[in-house]
């Protein structure tokens, strides 16, 4: 199996998850500002959604990022 | 395996991601072909775990799955026996702290009326995973070493043949486990609650109405699958890519003073974002139990 394909397979699925990934939380984390400063006082449950969402844009990402570490380091 | 004396940074790490694993020995003939020896044994090598095939155990990861289980049951136990409502004891304020937590969040996103497992399985899970995703923090080479150690000086085991995967949690195995079992809960309440003609008519009528029953039936099974699927493969990658960045900052240790104690600054750094994403994957691991098990009691 040619090793460089693989390589070359683990960066590009890491990669585009990690655009999609900062694309997503980008425009949570500036949603999050806008309606922060909008009420500040709903701040404290702001941040828990905010952490709980990031964590569901982070999700398929993060699959792909795992996903191509096994890929480049323990599929042997 | 590479030798001892020329352990290569890509043999450190294959050593670091193999499980250890129990099953039916497999020899590897010379022309590559695989034979099953018969006897018990631990796969000395990926290729022979994988040969091993599926009745095969990962003992590292069911052992600190289980001690780490059976330590949060007897903490919340020892709690639980010493309670007093005069004095709390600052580990029953701990334990209280976290019990409410739980409890809010459930009321918060439950809403499918009395159902007395929710909230124990909510705490079990995140308890759970935090603790199983907590091992993460500790170096990489800390337990390993020792067990390889304790293996070569009890049983006389070559160490570098000795495979301990700390964390759980980047076992797919683990986690694909834990989310088959909301899965199977998720199935046991919908057809209780909506009843065996219910839950297939949700599943095959639901977007497009009854004429258009083949797509219903593929998207929604889709849906259907894809959750425990996401469940458990979303804890997987966050915590094998934790790993791998740990494993990746030990590797630099062994280039020099300088790498190494840059390398000391990245632990440090990486150490403390993980913690982070340790309680958030916990924490959206349950949120989405409690969900998910949600969604089975909407009656529509």
């Amino acid at each position: 199996m040619d090793m460089g394909l693989v390589y070359i397979a683990g960066a590009l699925m890491a990669g585009l998850g990690a655009l999609g990934a900062a694309v997503g939380v980008g425009l949570l984390g500036g949603r999050f500002l806008e309606a922060a400063a909008r009420q500040p006082e709903l701040v404290p449950m702001l941040r828990t959604q905010f952490f709980l969402v990031a964590g569901l844009v982070d999700a398929v990402p993060m699959i792909a990022v795992g996903l191509s570490m096994y890929v480049l380091f323990a599929v042997v | 395996m590479a030798s001892e004396s020329s352990i290569t940074s890509a043999g450190y790490i294959k050593h670091h991601l193999q499980n250890l694993t129990l099953g039916e020995k497999h020899v590897e003939s010379a022309t590559g072909v695989w034979t099953s020896t018969g006897e018990l044994g631990f796969a000395e090598s990926a290729q022979e775990a994988t040969q091993m095939g599926f009745w095969s155990i990962n003992v590292d990861t069911m052992f600190m799955s289980l001690l780490l289980g059976g330590l949060m049951m007897w903490f919340f136990r020892s709690v639980a026996k010493s309670i007093s409502s005069g004095v709390p004891t600052p580990t029953q304020n701990f334990a209280e702290m976290i019990i409410e937590f739980i409890n809010d969040t459930v009321r918060g996103s439950f809403s499918g009326g009395k159902n007395d497992l929710v909230a124990p399985l909510g705490l079990t899970i995140f308890v759970w995973i935090f603790l199983m995703n907590l091992m993460d923090l500790v170096p990489v080479d800390f337990i390993p070493m020792l067990v390889a150690q304790g293996a070569s000086v009890l049983f006389g085991v070559d160490p570098s043949h000795v495979y301990f995967k700390v964390v759980p949690s980047t076992d797919p195995n683990a986690t694909m486990g834990m989310a088959l079992v909301v899965f199977g809960l998720m199935l046991y309440y919908s057809f209780k609650v909506k009843g065996t003609g219910g839950f297939l008519a949700e599943l095959s009528l639901e977007p497009f109405g009854k004429w258009a029953l083949p797509i219903n039936i593929v998207l929604e099974t889709v849906t259907l699958l894809a959750k425990p699927f996401s469940l458990g493969l979303r804890l997987f990658g966050n915590m094998y890519a934790g790993e791998m960045v740990f494993i990746l900052i030990a590797t630099m240790y062994s280039a020099g003073l300088v790498i190494g104690s840059v390398a000391g600054l990245l632990q440090v750094g990486w150490a403390i974002f993980h913690i982070l994403i340790i309680t958030l994957q916990a924490f959206i691991f349950m949120v989405l139990t409690i969900v998910y098990i949600d969604m089975a009691h909407q009656r529509h």
